[in-house]
């Protein structure tokens, strides 16, 4: 077809035609045509300043998504059709994109043909690309390293400077070992700048692939002989790394000690020198690094510790402390004299400047030093002690980071020569401490009450003000261990019930803790309270009336927890055998819970309302005191192993031995009825001192009683009958009943099978989790067992086990026993299987708790349970 | 060995990411995340230093930008906060008196910068002329390759 104006036929001489133009020929259309379908498809793209722009102008998420999603399509429609000219402006782009946390890796390849360009720019915002999206897991490897390998051999020494600072970055162990021999060869540059880069890169590489130390190890001698600093700094760096991976190479080093005592010195005794100076010290980055090398170099070794003894003091003794750089040395100074085997005096003089630390304005050098010195405790705690009353006066300092350091390193200072006014000073700042201390604070002043109390009265005392001062923030295991004391303490039973009643007494709204302590002891103990003496107070014992006035307030009252309630009737049952004059008062209480709305309080209603009609002949007996409970946390661990390896060797139960000694049947046929056997190991312990001391007490078999349900915590079960644990007390009432009725007492036994698989299901940083299996006979299910055991000397809090198995499994995840597990304490957990395929089962397990305030989490896969168990 | 540095506005918004350690990009979202939440709420008055896992966290407000670093158990938390002060200072230096915005819009620079302090997470240089006479070096054969007139097209702009 031709273009209209050739067809057109004009009688007019061309200069007269206004339609004819020279300039409209085939050639020149077709070039205009063609310019403009170009600027069509591929415009110059927006500049990157624009696209910022246009991003920070969006008003919401929405619009900001819109302007980022029409660019990405752009700039992947760019990269499809191979266009470099662009190709750095949009690589940038989709960096900036990517950092507002947008998918970019299909740039990846581009900015690899960015690196292969010829130009400076292209390399420079390619590496960059490279440095951002790809790290050693991409499996762009190949290409990259021949492209590191070009630029390495570069005449540029930016260029080489790029693709050292890449592979610094971004070193897989395959490119270590590829590009280590041309690394080996840049530390040998005459460039100082290509020499510090190579040294830090040879860093890298040694890091990912150890063995290569071995190449770099000639060159990187001569490497501490430099004047320029940064080559110096790299040196040191790399060579710190090599000593810490290789004993060798460590001893090959220990000759260096000398010309770094002596750089050092000339640090220290240089004059001011502009570049390196940082506010009076002379390159404090440089310096640190040395003392940092020294410190690994000195470690165990006496005479290369001798060597540079000298030239620690002086720098402790000289440096400049009214700046952050100065003390920066000064603390890596106290690290090294106490990692290094230093004079003495040294040591002094180290643990007095992280005390002066202690005094200093600034926030930073008063944390660093406090964690300094809960490093160094353990070993010179003398040194540490001096400083005492310092690190008490952190206590109170504004920064919650600094408090929570003070408190740690107090505890590690307690003693038993200081223990008293230490926990004095802890118990003040229990009182006024943020929540989130008041858990940890009071469990560890219980520990450290527990291993120095001085006698057991001022053990009780301070477990009073414990309980007093950090109201509902108590952990669980301190209302045990004071209620485990109380009963142990035979001589102090009446001091302590006066002096909780006087504490009950007092508002209580939100120490729900301190009530259970109190009316726990009460009820125990009632009768001894009515002659209590005088105390020092001058608060004569109270009357009967006024004790239940003050049960009726607890028990009536909405704020006080269903849990405290519990323990407030049962308390006040036992209190109808020691009170001579208000048994009808106190069975009027507890018959009005007949009709209470909570089931649980109305349960108990029922069941002690009993205890009044027909079944008062066996009040007395059934309410007797409880016998002392004997502190059994040291030896539970030991004897734990025991009836673990007499289980497995499938001997009859040790508990059944036992148990056959005391000559009380019925407690026999309850151990044998007891439906999750060796689940609760520990607890046969208890079952056997409290069995032995008066096993013909019908009040001691409900505590054996207790002590088989699996939900009730090990440690908490000298509480027994009175145990409030939600999901604990419905069995133990169940059971109550049984023997009450003493009619089904067998019904719900279930066959007891000795030979129960365990398995390790978890062994690490001392936890321990050990799976006992049981298969429910005719039937698919399986119950495990879970029990976590504590073989750390910390508590561990907020213990949390999850589990799953693959979908063909039916699964049931009972709640366990406590979160709080104490050292070598335990708690467990029963989860229920069913496999209607009889499949193989697997399990992911999840668990998490926090130690020493840091949290723990961790999961693993457990495989190796029996096959046979379905069969 | 620092593991990371991330800068990041008082509104939580990322700045500069630095990774010296190779992690996937979802995780990498979650530790920045995770930080600059935690970091956010302290208080002025609190310390500088967090513990968090197994490493520990540096970190410094500079105007509207926090700085913050990860670095290993044996590190020195202090010489780290003189590590963020260094690059500070070179960023002042090389934008003059530099603010949040030189950094969002010439975040390349940024990178270059920190290129030219740090290496593989330790420190490369200690003289603030001889970074900054490198970056200037390495701009000038930027601006040598860009043909003259066309700068304002071909660059990154």
């Amino acid at each position: 077809m031709y273009p209209y104006y050739e067809t057109d036929w004009s009688v007019l001489p061309p200069e007269l035609n206004r339609r004819f133009n020279p300039a409209f020929n085939m050639a020149t259309i077709k070039q205009v045509v063609n310019e403009a379908i170009e600027r069509v498809r591929m415009p110059t793209p927006m500049r990157l300043r624009d696209l910022i722009r246009q991003i920070r102008a969006a008003r919401t998420a929405a619009e900001e998504r819109s302007v980022v999603n029409k660019e990405c399509a752009y700039i992947r429609s760019t990269f499809r059709e191979e266009d470099s000219a662009w190709r750095c402006r949009n690589i940038a782009k989709l960096l900036y994109i990517h950092m507002l946390g947008y998918p970019a890796h299909f740039g990846q390849l581009e900015c690899l043909k960015l690196i292969a360009s010829s130009r400076f720019t292209d390399k420079r915002i390619g590496y960059l690309g490279a440095m951002l999206l790809l790290d050693e897991r991409q499996d762009v490897h190949v290409l990259i390293t021949n492209s590191l390998k070009n630029d390495l051999n570069s005449t540029t020494q930016f260029v080489v400077g790029l693709a050292l600072c890449t592979l610094g970055a971004i070193a897989s162990p395959e490119m270590a070992k590829d590009l280590a021999g041309e690394i080996e060869r840049l530390l040998k540059s005459p460039n100082a700048y290509v020499r510090k880069k190579a040294a830090l890169c040879a860093f890298r590489i040694i890091k990912k692939v150890p063995e290569l130390m071995e190449i770099f190890l000639p060159a990187t001698r001569s490497l501490l002989s430099e004047k320029n600093h940064g080559v110096l700094i790299t040196g040191v760096t790399l060579i710190t790394e090599m000593c810490e991976f290789s004993p060798d190479t460590l001893n090959h080093f220990k000759k260096v000690v000398p010309n770094l005592v002596r750089i050092l010195k000339n640090l220290i005794l240089a004059g001011y020198s502009p570049d390196h100076d940082v506010s009076g010290i002379s390159d404090p980055f440089l310096q640190v690094k040395i003392l940092k090398l020294l410190r690994v170099l000195g470690r165990n070794d006496a005479d290369a510790s001798e060597a540079m003894n000298d030239i620690l003091a002086q720098v402790a003794t000289n440096t400049e402390t009214s700046k952050n750089v100065g003390n920066t040395i000064l603390y890596e100074t106290v690290l090294s004299i106490m990692d290094i085997k230093s004079e003495s005096g040294l040591r002094v003089l180290a643990v007095n400047i992280l005390g002066r630390f202690l005094l200093n304005n600034d926030k930073n050098i008063r944390y660093v030093a406090l964690n300094t010195l809960l490093r160094t405790v353990h070993v010179d705690n003398s040194a540490v002690q001096r400083h005492r009353s310092t690190i008490l006066e952190c206590l109170k300092d504004p920064d919650v980071s600094i408090r929570r350091r003070a408190m740690e390193l107090s505890f590690a200072l307690v003693n038993s020569q200081n223990i008293r006014t230490m926990m004095k000073e802890l118990v003040t700042f229990l009182e006024k401490a943020d929540a989130e201390f008041k858990a940890h604070c009071s469990s560890n002043i219980v520990l450290a009450a527990e291993r120095f109390a001085p006698n057991k009265r001022w053990h009780l005392d301070t477990l009073l003000k414990v309980l007093c001062g950090a109201g509902n923030y108590i952990r669980d295991d301190v209302i045990a261990s004071t209620i485990q004391l109380i009963s142990e303490s035979t001589n102090q039973q009446s001091y302590m019930s006066l002096q909780l009643y006087k504490a009950l007494s007092q508002d209580l709204m939100d120490k729900q803790p301190l009530t259970q302590v109190a009316i726990w002891a009460i009820g125990e103990y009632g009768d001894l309270l009515l002659q209590a003496e005088v105390d020092d107070d001058g608060t004569p014992a109270p009357t009967e009336k006024e004790v239940i006035e003050i049960y009726q307030r607890v028990l009536w009252s909405p704020q006080n927890t269903s849990t405290t309630k519990q323990y407030a009737l049962m308390s006040l049952t036992k209190l109808s055998t020691r009170f001579q004059n208000t048994t009808d008062k106190i069975q009027q209480i507890i018959s009005s819970f007949c009709s209470s709305l909570h089931i649980e309080l109305q349960q108990r209603g029922v069941e002690y309302s009993q205890l009044f009609g027909k079944y008062t002949h066996l009040r007395a007996s059934l309410l007797e005191r409880m016998p002392p409970m004997e502190l059994i946390r040291q030896s539970e661990n030991k004897a734990n192993g025991e009836v673990e390896s007499e289980l497995r060797s499938e001997e009859s139960s040790p508990q059944h031995n036992n148990m056959k000694n005391d000559s009380n049947i019925l407690l026999d046929l309850l151990g044998a009825s007891d439906p999750l056997d060796s689940n609760i190991q520990s607890n046969t312990l208890i079952s056997q001192q409290t069995g032995t001391i008066n096993n013909q007490n019908l009040l001691d078999l409900l505590g054996d009683l207790d002590t088989v349900i699996p939900s009730v915590p090990t440690v908490d079960s000298g509480i027994g009958l009175i145990s409030e644990n939600n999901n604990g007390s419905l069995p133990i009432l169940n059971n109550q009943n049984s023997i009450f009725l003493s009619e089904d007492l067998l019904s719900s036994n279930r066959v007891n099978e000795n030979d129960v698989p365990t398995i390790l299901a978890y062994d690490k940083d001392g936890l321990e989790i050990l799976f006992t299996l049981e298969k429910i006979p005719d039937s698919n299910m399986l119950s495990i067992n879970v029990t976590a055991t504590n073989n750390t000397l910390s508590m561990m809090t907020d213990f949390l086990f999850e589990a799953a198995v693959p979908k063909t499994f039916r699964f049931n995840i009972l709640p366990p026993s406590g979160t709080v597990i104490k050292p070598n304490g335990q708690i467990s957990q029963i989860l229920k299987i069913t496999n209607p395929n009889k499949a193989t089962l697997r399990m992911r397990m999840r668990i998490s708790y926090s130690v020493d305030g840091n949290s723990v989490q961790d999961h693993t896969e457990v495989n190796n349970f029996p096959s046979d168990i379905w069969v | 060995m620092m593991q990371f540095m991330l800068l990041f506005s008082r509104q939580g918004k990322l700045r500069l990411q630095k990774w010296y350690v190779a992690h996937p990009d979802k995780l990498k979202k979650k530790i920045t995340r995770e930080l600059i939440t935690t970091i956010l709420v302290r208080k002025p008055k609190m310390c500088s230093f967090l513990e968090w896992r197994d490493l520990k966290i540096v970190y410094k407000r500079y105007a509207s930008l926090y700085f913050c670093c990860a670095i290993e158990q044996d590190d020195n938390e202090l010489l780290t906060l003189e590590i963020v002060h260094r690059y500070v200072e070179l960023l002042d230096k090389y934008f003059g008196s530099v603010c949040e915005l030189d950094i969002i819009f010439n975040f390349e620079k940024a990178y270059f910068i920190l290129d030219e302090l740090l290496l593989g997470g330790e420190i490369q240089e200690t003289s603030k002329k001889i970074v900054l006479k490198a970056i200037a070096a390495q701009d000038l054969l930027q601006e040598e390759e860009t043909p003259q007139g066309f700068f304002d097209d071909h660059g990154l702009g």
